[in-house]
């Protein structure tokens, strides 16, 4: 019998639509061969858009602004609210403001090289050339970026480069860009081109004769699910961090919509690349139900340092200077406190497991400003990072300015993600991915401040450009009805699953089996993973699978507003995508970015990539619950960045 | 800690509600107050009732989903939002009060949850700058004095979690959309749009159904983000000034 693990390997992915030629001159090329759809035709298209977070709201506003009729769906009761609403430190752009020698192609090798070589060349490159128009169209929009006294941009340093090339609003910099494009689609909604659905939740993709031509969903306030059509659909649903149960995500982050494209055929590329951020508040208890993330920017002034001993359980005042060890700036002393994520929480991980971690169960490490307090001032200290500092004091009831910080890391994003093209396009016509939903950017690691720079390019500028190449090469095709077969068929899937949950009442909570399986990702598929507990993990999730099946209790009923049944929902797709996530990462056998596997290191305990057998991205064709998928390689090939050990020393 | 809650409880939009007693036990004070709601549901659901249904999200205090009126203050006894609110505020053997937010521009869903789209269609009317995408010019080329940028920033800091509305003794909605004209108008990529944001964005809070100002305050104390009670002094202003422009008064 063959079991999950025994993946079978595919014919090879293609990108069939990076143009060839010079690296800087493709979009170009792309947007000029790309065909257009009249301007009079376009208020015939319906394009849907899942999800109003960044990615979601600019491309709904976009798109709509461009003449298309957009449907726009988000789970929250608003589309101000999106995760990316909790995005504080900043977003890149190559502007050179401050005449560091910083350029696109400098942007484009950090990004590539932070990624640890498994990011595509073409797409990257893309994103460092329009990082300079985000921050026009924001500015444009009233975006309040922090300002120098002479009027002019302020920018700052993030961790893994060493320019300032990082715009910022205070330490809410995703909330003042959420809040431009969630206002740009209020416009459009108030001018009849979007119609916004909030509170409605996707639960399917609808697939007719291998086009994506709408969704099944879920109206969260009747119960009612229905289905709605349209030329093309796009997904800007976010991350899959949520798998983990406890993540920086928001609490009703998720999966489904992903996991269900995915079902219906869109190939799931890299699903282990997840990022671990390094900067984050230490979990009090069991109780815990959420982590809550202190911006990398933090890293720019706090010294981070654990005690020269182990097992110190001083007070941090009453450990002496020379009984420090500041380690980031001792292994890594050209980037100090500023090394990539990755690293920075591999760091944390190790001395906590030699026993040196500070706080209750030692899990955190300090990070410390009674430096910069003293060569700054207290007060400048208040202007930076002020609303940081209270947001901490608030959760652990202890005062950084008096005491240092305890950090931890914690899941924060998900490289990983549906494949995508050049065009942003799944392997499912008709379905493009956008934002933290695609594969396509970060490779296998992602550099601060470059989420929000992703998100707002694809959905600005990328998709609105590339999606009229699919909508003028096919013929629309409209509303095809609740009637037809693949509709009905689709409808009773998502209708059969939910009356399953609501039947079985059985003597467990949804939350108990997330929580199941988020420690065993943590465990097994978190800060460093092994061929053997990788195995034990893909071993046990069927298992868990099973017993949910047989002892998840939902009450209420499906006709109702019931977030229990929403929860529920939402677990089911966690119980596949985990073992997706497993397999993919027992399979590379390699350590790369946030991907570290333990038997795939240096001498002095850095991610070692093997790059003759690992330089592909790997994307999972789904063949069935609990059934081994189909791997189809994409080759990555890197013409202007040549990959080398990523040595940050 | 051990608790006592009395948590409004309403089926349905257009059922009748009424406050239901529960015990919490095993309380930490490091919980937030919505983990300890979380513990109240897990024993609700395996006892086979229905869970207290409450909006949350980012649990950031950044989101503005969670809106919980705790003993009749709007987000409880600190200024913050209810997320970020932990049970070292209470005392062991506390009784609290869970209500939703009350205004007659937001009815109830179900239990704490309200519909508070009406905020949506008050940015609708004009809480925009129309800068469609691609016709933006280079970002340098027009300055902000850095005490307009700032002032713009603590207003654009709202998170429109309605706090103000569920505090005001009239359910008046000015804080908040004085909040988003504040941010607008002092920029001046905001001003060909000044007069015409101000007007249309305040008459559709009154279409709305929010209630008048009488400057009673209390939303600025409530408000988990500190706008100012001034802010709405400046929308005033602002109104005041598009209005005879506009020939109105």
């Amino acid at each position: 019998m063959s079991t999950y693990a025994d993946y079978v390997t595919g014919e090879p992915v293609v990108d069939g639509k990076a143009p060839e030629g010079p690296i800087g001159e493709r979009w170009d090329t792309r947007r000029f061969e790309a065909k257009l759809v009249n301007p009079a035709n376009r208020r015939k298209h319906t394009v849907i858009v899942v999800g109003t977070g960044l990615a979601g709201g600019s491309a709904g506003a976009t798109l709509a602004e461009q003449g298309y009729h957009v449907v726009q769906f988000c789970y929250q009761d608003s589309p101000r609210r999106a995760h990316s609403i909790a995005a504080q430190g900043g977003i890149n752009a190559a502007k050179n403001y401050r005449n560091d020698g910083d350029s696109v192609h400098r942007l484009f090798y950090d990004t590539v090289k932070g990624g640890d070589f498994r990011a595509r060349e073409s797409n990257v490159h893309r994103l460092a050339q329009i990082s300079v128009e985000i921050i026009d169209q924001c500015v444009a929009q009233g975006v309040p970026f922090a300002r120098e006294y002479g009027g002019l941009l302020d920018t700052r340093s993030f961790g893994g480069v060493q320019v300032s090339r990082t715009f910022y609003a205070r330490g809410q910099t995703g909330q003042q860009l959420l809040l431009g494009a969630y206002q740009a689609l209020s416009r459009q909604i108030a001018a009849g081109n979007v119609e916004m659905r909030p509170r409605t939740e996707m639960l399917d993709l609808i697939v007719i004769d291998g086009r994506a031509r709408g969704i099944v969903a879920r109206d969260l306030i009747t119960g009612r699910i229905d289905t709605y059509f349209a030329d093309a659909v796009v997904l800007a649903s976010g991350g899959y961090g949520n798998v983990f149960y406890l993540s920086t995500n928001a609490m009703n982050s998720n999966a489904t919509a992903v996991w269900r494209a995915h079902r219906r055929g869109a190939l799931f590329a890299n699903p282990c690349f997840t990022q671990i951020h390094p900067t984050c508040i230490p979990r009090t208890g069991e109780h815990q139900s959420k982590l809550t993330l202190m911006s990398e920017s933090l890293r720019n002034d706090g010294r981070i340092w654990v005690p020269e001993a182990k097992g110190d359980t001083r007070p941090a005042d009453r450990i002496p200077e020379d009984e420090r060890d500041y380690y980031l700036e001792r292994i890594y002393p050209s980037f100090g406190n500023l090394v990539p994520r990755d690293i920075a929480s591999r760091a944390a991980k190790n001395v906590c497991d030699e026993g040196r971690g500070v706080g209750p169960g030692g899990q955190g490490v300090y990070l410390d400003f009674a430096d910069a307090i003293a060569r700054m001032g207290r007060k400048a200290v208040e202007a930076k990072y002020g609303n940081l500092f209270d947001m901490y004091q608030r959760i652990t009831d202890e005062d950084p300015y008096e005491v240092p910080m305890r950090i931890y890391p914690a899941v924060h994003y998900t490289m990983g993600g549906l494949w995508v093209d050049y065009d942003l396009q799944t392997t499912v016509p008709g379905l493009f991915a956008i934002g933290e939903a695609n594969f396509s950017d970060h490779g296998a690691n992602r550099l601060g401040a470059s989420a929000l720079m992703q998100g707002l390019a694809d959905g600005y500028f990328v998709l609105p450009a590339t999606i009229n190449d699919y909508l003028a090469r096919h013929p629309r095709q409209g509303d095809t009805g609740r009637q037809h077969p693949v509709v009905q068929e689709v409808l009773a899937e998502t209708e059969d699953r939910l009356n399953l949950l609501l039947a079985v009442d059985g003597d467990r909570t949804p939350d108990s089996f997330h929580r199941e399986v988020g420690e065993l990702m943590w465990e097994f598929c978190g800060m460093a993973r092994t061929d053997s507990g990788l195995r034990k993990a893909l071993e046990r999730i069927p298992q868990i699978r099973e017993e949910f099946w047989r002892r998840i209790k939902v009450p209420g009923t499906g006709e109702e507003f019931n977030q229990s049944l929403e929860k529920a929902n939402r677990v089911v797709d966690y119980l596949e995508l985990a073992e997706l996530m497993c397999l993919d990462a027992l399979h590379r056998a390699e350590s790369c970015g946030g991907h570290f596997r333990e038997e795939s290191q240096t001498p002095d305990g850095e991610a070692e990539r093997r790059d003759e057998e690992f330089t592909y991205a790997a994307a999972w064709e789904f063949t069935g619950t609990g059934t081994a998928p189909v791997l189809h390689r994409e080759d990555l090939v890197f013409e202007y960045v040549h990959p080398t050990q990523r040595s940050y020393a | 800690m051990k608790l006592t809650l009395r948590v409004w409880r309403q089926r349905a939009a257009d059922a009748d509600g009424a406050m239901s007693t529960y015990d919490v036990d095993g309380i930490s004070p490091d919980m937030s107050f919505l983990e300890m709601l979380d513990t109240l549901n897990e024993e609700l659901i395996l006892r086979g009732e229905d869970p207290v249904a409450f909006d949350h999200d980012c649990r950031e205090g950044i989101c503005g989903a969670c809106s919980l009126v705790i003993n009749g203050d709007a987000h409880g006894p600190e200024r913050t939002t209810t997320c970020q609110l932990h049970m070292r505020s209470f005392a062991d053997g506390d009784t609290i009060d869970v209500e939703p937010w009350r205004a007659s521009a937001f009815p109830v869903i179900k239990d704490l949850v309200v519909d508070r789209s009406a905020f949506d269609r008050i940015i609708q009317a004009g809480g925009y700058i129309t800068a469609p995408t691609g016709a933006a010019p280079e970002a340098h080329a027009t300055a902000v004095p850095k005490p307009d940028a700032d002032f713009a920033f603590e207003h654009a800091e709202c998170i429109g979690c309605g706090a103000c509305v569920a505090a005001c003794p009239n359910g008046a909605a000015m804080l908040f959309t004085s909040a988003k004209i504040n941010h607008l108008n002092v920029l001046p990529q905001g001003a060909p749009e000044r007069e015409t944001r101000v007007l249309d964005m305040v008459e559709r809070m009154d279409d709305e159904g929010f209630g008048g100002c009488t400057l009673a305050g209390e939303c600025a104390t409530a408000c988990p983000k500190g706008i100012p009670l001034v802010s709405i002094t400046s929308m005033n202003k602002e109104w005041l000034r598009a209005a005879r422009k506009a020939g109105k008064r």
